[in-house]
């Protein structure tokens, strides 16, 4: 275009920034209300905050929920690499269909009846083989892996199509074996996606209720599921608090993620 | 008993044979590392993700029983000799005869298209105005867009509860301003579902339509505006079908999941906001009626199917078609 940039557009957008994030900037703003009602203003304390670090049942549950989201994102992107190497380089076998269909189901299926699969699921094997016995921790993850694969399958995925096969070939000429060329040169290519695909992989555990709910037994409760019985009951201060600790992390690690990949394409280019 | 048993089991021993049998001969030919890469994830998938919807449609055929687990069994041995198989239709019956559940499948299909539309009105123009904003604001542009996604869904839904509460922000200001005499009911109804389900799924819309608005040779609206048309005219007739891939890919990424969702009519919406997600939940952790609750999630999967399988033709079409 001609440089000319209509007004309506600069409208749109700040319309549309405004919607995404007032909610949370109002969040952020009560975290530091001295007051527990959210409509009076009880002046600027940190209390909540203290009053958060000192709940035992959160903390908790958010050490529950890192130690599930680790395990599931390192699983997810061995399982998920592979499923998008089965899929962009194995372009023929029998059954591709299918796999192709199940990579991308848990993309477009309801967590409603991922979960509640699950969960039936692990009771016919648990009355079947005895395993697992009783749920918990190992049930969500398997759960959560099942579902973030997907996810990073599809990120692997399009960075696998985008690779030049001229390379692979050319190690191949040399005397490579395939395994070769996936350590050296496939690997350092698609590094990135990976990086992308764990947390990806880390969030999306992090932050899901529902699959856990289902799949969850005694003493396993993870964060999403504390903060949702706690919501359940009402705006809580310690919640706010909570939210903006999370805010800020995630904030941090997208700009600085965003900064490096900003460099790299860059550094690429030139 | 083992009698009955015994040909099914030898005949799956043979089959098992020959396919381990196979899986040696290609293991001998050099394609082992071929053979786990696709066996792991297959695996996997076929465990944890088609096996459990087998299970979840079998339990949809069977009644409810004082048991544990909580339903009858589909396969029975009647005496020593004979296998039932009772393939219980009356949870399906009983989906189509309660009013309660057609009703919230219908709402469900009708909050999920609004919202759709919605985020449509709100996403499209701010895709556009991405798209054609100058390229180094482009990133950061897009960035904030996808932020709150990285950020809990769970307490974006529950930002909007401080907002809308009778005695929340939103009523706060709007009585302070003299607009209004008593605070309105905005949260638990279906206007707070609606904006719940906007909110959380906008980034969803954008990214999809930014990609193909992007991508759009902008020498066409030159051309268009070359030969008299107006900017409106160009829009709809080069830029609007051009960008329809985008349309259609977000409103399905949309769509598709706001039929399921649970959380957002949980928290926001109030006793008339009935959606299908939510009475899967009901069923299964207050009624604990398995039974129904796996015929409501097979009868959603088919609802979902529909608007899928449009999405895998529009995938195969953009694939197929050449790059530019």
């Amino acid at each position: 275009m001609t440089g000319r940039r209509p007004f309506w557009l600069f409208t749109a957008l700040a319309f549309g920034y405004a919607f995404l994030y007032l909610p949370i900037v109002t969040l952020i703003v009560y975290s530091f209300n001295d007051s527990r009602l959210v409509t009076v203003w009880g002046g600027f304390s940190t209390r909540w905050y203290g009053e958060l670090l000192r709940n035992e049942q959160i903390l908790a549950a958010l050490w529950l929920s890192v130690r599930i989201a680790a395990m599931n994102a390192t699983f997810a992107v061995v399982l998920g690499t592979l499923a998008a190497l089965t899929l962009v380089r194995f372009a023929r076998f029998r059954t591709r269909m299918l796999f192709a269909g199940m990579v991308a189901a848990p993309l477009v299926m309801p967590e409603v009846i991922l979960g509640l699969s699950a969960l039936l699921m692990f009771v016919t094997l648990e009355q079947m083989v005895g395993w697992p016995a009783g749920r918990g921790m190992t049930t969500i993850t398997i759960a959560h892996i099942t579902f973030t694969t997907a996810f990073v399958a599809v990120v692997v995925q399009s960075r696998l199509s985008q690779l030049d096969g001229s390379l692979e070939e050319a190690a191949m000429d040399l005397g490579a074996r395939p395994w070769k060329v996936f350590l050296v040169i496939i690997l350092p290519i698609i590094s990135p996606a990976l990086v992308a695909g764990w947390l990806l992989g880390f969030t999306l555990s992090m932050d899901d209720l529902v699959i856990a709910s289902f799949v969850s037994g005694p003493g396993a409760t993870t964060l999403p599921m504390v903060i949702y019985s706690s919501v359940r009951m009402g705006v809580s201060p310690q919640v706010n608090a909570l939210a903006t600790i999370i805010v800020v992390v995630v904030s941090t690690g997208v700009v600085i993620a965003g900064w490096l990949l900003h460099r790299q394409s860059r550094h690429s280019q030139s | 008993m083992t009698a009955a048993r015994e040909p099914v089991l030898t005949s799956g021993r043979a089959s098992l044979r020959r396919r381990i049998d196979h899986g040696v001969k290609s293991l001998a030919q050099g394609r082992l590392g071929r053979t786990l890469v696709i066996a792991l994830p297959y695996a996997w998938l076929l465990l944890f993700l088609l096996l459990p919807i087998l299970i979840v449609l079998k339990i949809s055929f069977s009644e409810m029983a004082l048991a544990s687990p909580p339903y009858t069994p589909m396969l029975q041995w009647v005496d020593q000799r004979t296998l039932s198989l009772s393939l219980h239709l009356g949870n399906y019956a009983f989906l189509w005869q309660d009013p309660l559940y057609m009703a919230a499948y219908l709402n469900s299909l009708k909050i999920a298209a609004v919202s759709t539309v919605l985020c449509l009105l709100i996403g499209y123009p701010m895709a556009y105005a991405i798209a054609r904003a100058p390229s180094g604001w482009r990133i950061v542009l897009l960035m904030l867009v996808i932020l709150p996604f990285w950020t809990s869904f769970l307490i974006r839904v529950y930002a909007w509860i401080g907002l809308l509460q009778a005695n929340g922000l939103i009523n706060h200001l709007l009585l302070s301003l003299g607009l209004i005499d008593q605070p309105l009911v905005l949260l638990h109804s279906n206007f707070a579902v609606y904006l719940g389900i906007v909110y959380s799924y906008l980034p969803f819309m954008i990214l999809p339509l930014y990609a193909t608005l992007v991508r759009m040779d902008l020498t066409l609206l030159e051309a268009a505006a070359d030969l008299g048309a107006p900017p409106w005219k160009s829009f709809l007739t080069v830029t609007l079908p051009l960008s329809l891939p985008g349309v259609i890919a977000g409103s399905l990424l949309v769509f598709i999941p706001a039929v399921g969702e649970f959380v957002i009519p949980d928290l926001l919406g109030g006793p008339d906001s009935l959606m299908i997600g939510k009475v899967l939940w009901t069923e299964f952790f207050s009624n604990r009626d398995w039974p129904v609750a796996s015929a409501v999630a097979i009868a959603m999967l088919l609802v979902i199917l529909v608007p899928l399988l449009l999405f895998q033709r529009v995938e195969e079409r953009e694939t197929t078609e050449p790059t530019r």
